[in-house]
């Protein structure tokens, strides 16, 4: 597990290009950086029981040629958003676009949250001007992998896995962002890496935020057909975008003692393999 | 009439259907085939896209101008002779079904596959008022005789494997040969068509319902695999059509833009095997027909929901592809939903029609993969409609006390980046303290919900945001 350099770097040419992709920012066109100021929304599950998945996304970030910030922070309000509570969202949502307001771009390592704050941000405010910055806002918002290849045109990294993968896509990366190829993308340049495709990888794995505690038990007759899955297609190691996602799918196969380890999959992209896998402890890292 | 709710103990309903191995089996089978053919059907038409933007426009346009549509409609039924009657609720619908039966002297009613009339409790009505309901679609003649509801809006016996329609053949049709057998499915049908034929042949009343309703016409179109839909209408002397009042399009060039996306994603096929129009009673040069023609329109709660963040719903045309996509039906099925209407589409729709009081869980039990959005043929965007139900819930408090609680304190804190910091940090550091030797739990006085099934990974210690900010002091040195 080597260490990891992003090769295509934004040279003068691809910072033009940058601003030409579908979701570029308007606010910025005028005026591209050298190196983009990119604000790493970490997550709030990524603060508090994944840090390396930060540093993980950070150093990505910097080979990619970015400046990484990461502005004092909680959570993007999905929780709230979800549950019904759109005043506690909205005040969420004000915090972190108030939180990010000097970056170029926001990052995050998940397509859950990334989905809460470029699709649904805009639609908590009616009030014009509130709803234009939300807006703006996500129109400079990314999820991590995505921002690597789509905006930055990242085509490869120098990280090494020795083994074969399974990749899960979760659902709001895949069906509110359209993050399905990126990963696979850049996972192939992964030297010794092999990904196989494990079947229904476009699946559910039972998360839904609070669902999987509320409904435990239909999360659990979910979760159980994702990790048969995962088995089936025989690689001893799952990676996924999400946090959230891979606790639970990582939970459930310690629960069942499976042999197979979990991790974010920018951990293997940026080479960074060294902390025991989610829910692993410390000696059964392999 | 309507039939009674299940849906306050949707918990129950789902933990014992999770322990259904029958129904576990019968699962199996939606969880691959429906997906499999409607993918390959949508893969064969290029222009699906499109079309279904096309219809999703097109029931948008009708919703803005019902009124004037079941106008026209009922102008146009009238014209080709037959009678519209417009049923506020579901008492209103039955009576006035009831009544039609009554006036003809009937004694036995055969019936097409109808939601609406589910939704209504029709039969049940029908039965108290000593006429004879025969259910004649193959999945709910099954279920009539199990006494059970349809488990799935298209599918509705989808929850019984071949084993148990035989083991409820055998008992019932105890006037054929005991040895005969029945262990294909196509054996199971012959037999059905059978025993149907000769009900067919004595109903005094054919009831169906209606996929779509046309108003320049005044004609109403069902699309059935099986013919029983023909017979249900075309033989006894009375056809009675009972729709509810969202189903009414246009123009007959509209309903084939719907026909298109329809049996797509439905069951995969380019069209399903019989599409039956109808107008008015038989006309002196018909050569068979019913006499007398009447349609039911059913509101039922509908009209409400123009002009509210749940008009989209209205768009829907039943096709069932949101539950057949969707990974909570696919574990639990139908049943567990406790009302007529399961899946996605009867996470939104049942708390409109009987309350959310009552079908509160519903939109509650959904992870908002999303899944049964993607495949909508009509583009309704169900989880945020879902969504829509959670706020209304809250906002009126009849979100769980122990739910609204947490959500506080975490709001509490997401709100105060300083104390959320502060208190992250330590809670984090002592949870890995605490999981150092395992690496997880397995289980958390407060997260029971979720360590009942699975351990809850450990922290690796500090916080990120704590880590970054020590890291970048130390480079600064
Ligand atoms: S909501 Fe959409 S997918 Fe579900 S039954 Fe209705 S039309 Fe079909």
């Amino acid at each position: 597990m080597a260490d990891a350099t992003i090769v295509a770097l934004p040279s003068n040419e691809t910072q033009a290009n940058l601003h030409t992709t579908r979701k570029a920012p308007e606010i910025t066109l005028t005026a591209a950086p050298a190196r983009p100021r990119v604000g790493l929304f970490a997550t709030c599950l990524v603060d508090l029981f994944r840090p390396s998945v930060g540093f993980a996304a950070a150093k990505l970030l910097d080979e990619a040629g970015c400046e990484v910030l990461v502005p004092p922070q909680t959570c993007c309000g999905q929780p709230a958003f979800n549950s019904g509570d759109r005043v506690t969202a909205r005040d969420l949502a004000l915090q972190v676009m108030d939180a990010f307001s000097g970056c170029d771009y926001i990052v995050a390592p998940s397509g859950s949250c990334t989905g809460q704050m470029v699709k649904h941000f805009p639609e908590l405010f009616d009030e014009p001007k509130l709803a234009m910055r939300a807006r703006a806002f996500a129109a400079k918002t990314f999820e991590l992998v995505s921002f690597l290849t789509d905006v930055l045109k990242v085509t490869s990294v120098e990280a090494t896995y020795e083994g074969r993968v399974t990749y899960h896509d979760s659902c709001s990366g895949l069906r509110e962002l359209g993050i399905q190829s990126q990963p696979r993308a850049l996972l192939a340049t992964v030297k010794g890496l092999e990904l196989v495709e494990m079947n229904e990888s476009d699946v559910c794995c039972g998360f839904g935020g609070t669902f999987a505690a509320k409904y435990g038990e239909i999360s659990d007759t979910i979760v159980t057909k994702k990790t048969a899955n995962v088995s089936e297609s025989g690689a001893p190691l799952l990676l996924a975008g999400d946090l959230g996602c891979l606790m639970n799918m990582a939970g459930k196969i310690t629960r069942q003692g499976k042999e197979i380890d979990v991790r974010h999959v920018a951990e293997v992209l940026a080479g960074m393999c060294d902390e025991p896998p989610i829910g692993a402890r410390k000696e059964t890292r392999r | 009439m309507t039939l009674h709710p299940t849906t306050p103990d949707f918990k129950d309903n789902a933990h014992r259907a999770l322990h259904d191995p029958e129904l576990q089996k019968a699962l199996g089978h939606v969880q691959h085939g429906f997906i499999y053919k409607r993918q390959s059907a949508v893969e064969r038409l290029p222009e699906f896209k499109t079309l279904r933007e096309s219809a999703r426009d097109l029931k948008d346009h009708v919703l803005k101008n019902l009124d004037l549509y079941l106008e026209t409609y009922e102008r146009n039924v009238a014209a080709a002779g037959g009678q519209v009657h417009f049923a506020r609720t579901s008492a209103e619908a039955c009576e006035t079904i009831v009544n039609i039966c009554k006036s003809h002297g009937a004694k036995s009613v055969t019936k097409g596959k109808s939601m609406v009339s589910e939704e209504i409790g029709l039969n049940a009505a029908i039965e108290a008022a000593g006429m004879q309901a025969v259910e004649t679609d193959l999945g709910e003649y099954i279920i009539q005789l199990r006494g059970e509801t349809p488990s799935h809006i298209i599918a509705p016996a989808v929850h019984l494997t071949k084993e148990q329609v035989e083991g409820d053949f055998r008992r019932v049709h105890t006037h054929l040969d005991g040895a005969r057998d029945l262990s294909e499915p196509v054996q199971l049908l012959t037999e059905a068509r059978g025993v149907l034929r000769e009900r067919f042949l004595a109903a005094d009343v054919g009831i169906t319902g209606a996929n779509f309703l046309i108003a320049e016409t005044g004609t109403s179109i069902i699309v059935t695999n099986e013919g029983n839909g023909d017979l249900t209408q075309s033989l006894p002397k009375v056809h009675i059509v009972i729709a509810s009042i969202e189903k009414v399009v246009p123009t007959l060039e509209d309903v084939s833009l719907l026909l298109r996306v329809l049996a797509r994603s439905a069951t995969g096929q380019d069209m399903s095997v019989y599409t039956t129009l109808s107008t008015g009673p038989r006309r002196e040069t018909d050569p068979d027909g019913p006499e007398h023609y009447h349609v039911v329109l059913v509101d039922n709660g509908r009209s409400a929901m123009l002009g509210t963040e749940f008009e989209d719903m209205l768009r829907c045309i039943r096709c069932g592809a949101c539950m057949n996509h969707c990974p909570v039906y696919h574990a639990i099925g139908g049943h567990a939903y406790g009302w007529v209407y399961p899946g996605p589409m009867g996470a939104v729709l049942t708390p409109s029609l009987i309350g959310v009081e009552k079908g509160g869980h519903l939109p509650n039990a959904s992870t908002f993969c999303g899944r049964c959005e993607s495949v909508c043929p009509v583009k309704i965007p169900l989880p945020k409609l879902m969504r829509h139900w959670r706020e209304r819930e809250f906002e009126r408090h009849l979100t769980p006390a122990v739910q609204r609680f947490g959500l506080k304190i975490w709001a509490f804190f997401a709100k105060n980046p300083g104390l959320y910091s502060f208190a992250s940090r330590a809670a984090m550091s002592a949870l890995a303290w605490l999981g150092r030797d395992k690496g997880r739990f397995a289980s958390l006085p407060l997260a029971k919900g979720w360590t009942d099934y699975r351990d809850l990974p450990a922290p690796q210690g500090d916080t990120f945001q704590a880590q970054w900010r020590k890291r970048q002091k130390e480079a600064r040195r």
